[in-house]
């Protein structure tokens, strides 16, 4: 699986690829085009140039449900879920079961949501009808990521999943991340913590300025090469931006 | 989606149904701020005994009967309400556009012009014109994104404007088509009364116990049966109850069949349907909804576009009321009588919370205030002094109940 994207704005001809099965990790600066790249691959902004292959087929996205179409899941760190709403209708929300009559099938949209927790053991959540308001932040987190899940999505971005969660709640969504790329998915994880980075990735992608520095193996690096490439752009391949 | 679920799942759904914990779960909604209708509820008993202690007239069959015809409009007003606020919006021109309405439905039917259509078409070309403005509203708000309340201020100006114009000089126009008067004025035989509550308790249960079998099937938590019947008996016997003091008198209202119509359709739209569904993540949160692929856009204008039908259908049984159409009609109180009795009926100013059953209880609330307050022969300053105390109480419930869920979440 291969993406690429042209010149962007915000994005000066970045190349950017995540295989299944693998957690990417997405750092760099702010500005450096992390959520640009994210909102073009989920439909929200459309690129101006340049091209996006998925399972090397050349495709076109022009909305999120273009997007969700080809499996591509994007969980956002922030305004993700509909509070008033519960986990079920949260997990379905504008996906919903329904008759031609457009008449909602409850039961097995509860049974999937049911099973789907189950098998990313999340087990803290009481009630899958219980309002996502009365949830704590990681098992919003949680519900979110389920969401991608749930519809089969074969690649998961990840925008910033631990940036307002404690230490425990921290440790509950990582985990998840890690069992999302052993069920087969291509995770993309964007943080600012690199902490969490080395702890689940396998590759990491270092933006600067709208340019790709470099991918690195995480094995085969450290925290201060990593540091030094967002800062620096001190790429090996020598791409950095003046 | 018919397998039978895991074992461990369907003993734990067991558990959850016994009657002391669904009903300790309730009791935990309750202290999160979920109070769903039982304020509405109370307070509708209170008020009832409060004017039944006061005046002879208040609890008899021909009190009722007239009860269902005042609380109509507004009733069905509110209930194009509800769908507004649940997308956080609001509608100001409610009032005037149902007063547009009336005035078409009246232009429509008078015998003798050269326009002088039947009246179920004239009715539902005065419901066409409401649901226009609204969509015309709607499409201001969703593409320009004009507040709601500005556009729907001038919709209200715009829409008195068209009134004064249209009633010219004359000022009033009669109603004498038949079909129109009906509306508020027909009264039902009393075998058509009791088969319409039969058919409201056999469908009220069907869906009840419906819900129930398919859930039990799938192995999820079903809730508990006896609280499932009691809730059918209790709304199935406050239908039947209705009817037998109305037949006491005359017999039910067509009107008050009207009231039943929109409020059962209104609650299916927004319960059970993926639009409703949609119409509450677009209150909730409209970049969570637009996120996950809903048209907010649509979403807005169908609201708006319900609102102002609802606004024609509430202007129609208003003229049909009062058999005529003059230049004070839609003015008054009616706009905050309707926005009152939705938010009395505990749908949230803030979006994405209430639902449309609580117009009908809203609706309930004003017309006995009213009623009551003029089988007393109190003047006026009594009654809009309560109609606002309990308007204030009902908006600080919301607030509580809203800062009490959100304290529960974190």
């Amino acid at each position: 699986m291969f993406k690429s994207f042209g010149s962007v704005e915000a994005l000066r001809g970045v190349d950017f690829e995540v295989r299944a099965g693998e957690v990417m990790a997405l750092v760099g600066d702010n500005g450096a085009g992390k959520s640009t790249l994210i909102k073009c691959v989920a439909g929200i902004n459309s690129i101006d140039s340049g091209e996006i292959l998925f399972e090397g087929q050349p495709v076109t996205i022009h909305g999120p449900k273009d997007a969700a179409k080809l499996g591509i899941e994007v969980v956002y760190q922030d305004l993700a879920l509909c509070d008033n709403l519960d986990v079920v209708q949260n997990m379905y929300l504008g996906r919903e079961v329904h008759d031609p009559l457009f008449r909602l099938k409850e039961a097995p949209m509860e049974q999937r949501t049911t099973e789907t927790l189950k098998s990313l053991s999340v087990t803290t959540i009481k009630s899958v009808r219980q309002p996502v308001a009365t949830l704590s932040g990681g098992q919003r987190q949680s519900v979110a990521v389920a969401r991608a899940v749930l519809w089969n999505n074969r690649v998961v971005f990840l925008d910033e999943p631990t940036a307002a969660l404690g230490v425990a709640q921290t440790r509950q969504v990582l985990d998840l991340v890690k069992r999302l790329g052993e069920q087969g998915l291509a995770v993309v994880l964007v943080s600012h913590n690199l902490n969490d980075v080395f702890e689940v990735a396998d590759r990491i992608t270092v933006l600067r300025l709208g340019r790709n520095v470099g991918v690195y193996e995480k094995d085969k690096t450290t925290v201060e090469e990593i540091v030094e490439a967002i800062t620096m752009g001190g790429a090996p391949t020598g791409q950095a931006a003046a | 989606m018919s397998s039978a679920a895991p074992a461990e799942i369907q003993a734990a759904a067991e558990d959850q149904d016994s009657l002391a914990a669904v009903l300790r779960a309730r009791w935990e909604a309750l202290k999160g701020g979920d109070v769903g209708n039982l304020p509405v509820i109370v307070g509708i008993i209170a008020i009832t005994i409060f004017f039944t202690s006061k005046s002879s007239i208040f609890f008899s069959a021909v009190n009722f009967t007239n009860l269902i015809g005042q609380m109509a409009g507004v009733t069905v007003i509110a209930v194009g309400i509800v769908f507004v606020l649940l997308i956080g919006e609001i509608d100001l021109s409610v009032g005037y556009v149902s007063a547009v309405a009336s005035v078409v439905v009246a232009e429509a039917q008078p015998a003798g012009t050269n326009h002088d259509y039947p009246g179920l078409v004239a009715i539902g070309l005065a419901i066409l014109a409401g649901a226009l403005i609204g969509a015309a509203q709607g499409s201001i708000i969703a593409f320009v994104g004009v507040p709601s309340f500005v556009v729907t201020l001038a919709g209200l100006l715009i829409s008195q404007g068209i009134v004064i114009k249209a009633l010219g000089t004359q000022g009033v126009i009669g109603i004498q088509d038949q079909k129109v008067l009906d509306v508020s004025n027909y009264i039902l035989t009393k075998n058509t009364g009791w088969i319409i509550a039969i058919v409201f308790t056999v469908g009220l249960a069907a869906a009840s116990f419906g819900t129930y079998f398919s859930r039990r099937r799938a192995g999820l938590p079903t809730g508990n049966i006896i609280i499932t019947a009691a809730r059918v008996v209790f709304y199935g016997g406050l239908a039947f109850a209705a009817v037998a003091v109305c037949n006491h008198y005359r017999g039910v209202p067509l009107v008050g069949l009207i009231i039943l119509f929109v409020v059962v359709l209104g609650s299916y739209l927004a319960g059970r349907t993926s639009f409703g569904r949609h119409v509450y993540a677009v209150g909730g949160s409209a970049e969570a909804a637009r996120r996950a692929g809903i048209n907010v856009k649509l979403i807005r204008i169908l609201c708006f576009v319900i609102s102002g039908a609802m606004a024609g259908l509430g202007g129609v049984i208003l003229a049909s009321r009062l058999n005529s159409v003059d230049l004070t009609f839609g003015g008054g109180t009616l706009l905050l009588d309707s926005i009152s009795a939705a938010v009395i009926g505990g749908v949230s100013l803030f979006g994405g919370r209430g639902r449309v059953s609580g117009a009908l209880f809203g609706g309930l609330i004003i017309g006995m205030i009213s009623n009551g307050t003029d089988l007393l022969g109190s003047a006026d300053w009594v009654k809009y002094v309560t109609t606002g105390s309990i308007l204030l109480a009902a908006v600080t419930l919301d607030t509580v109940a809203r800062r009490r869920q959100a304290a529960v979440g974190r």
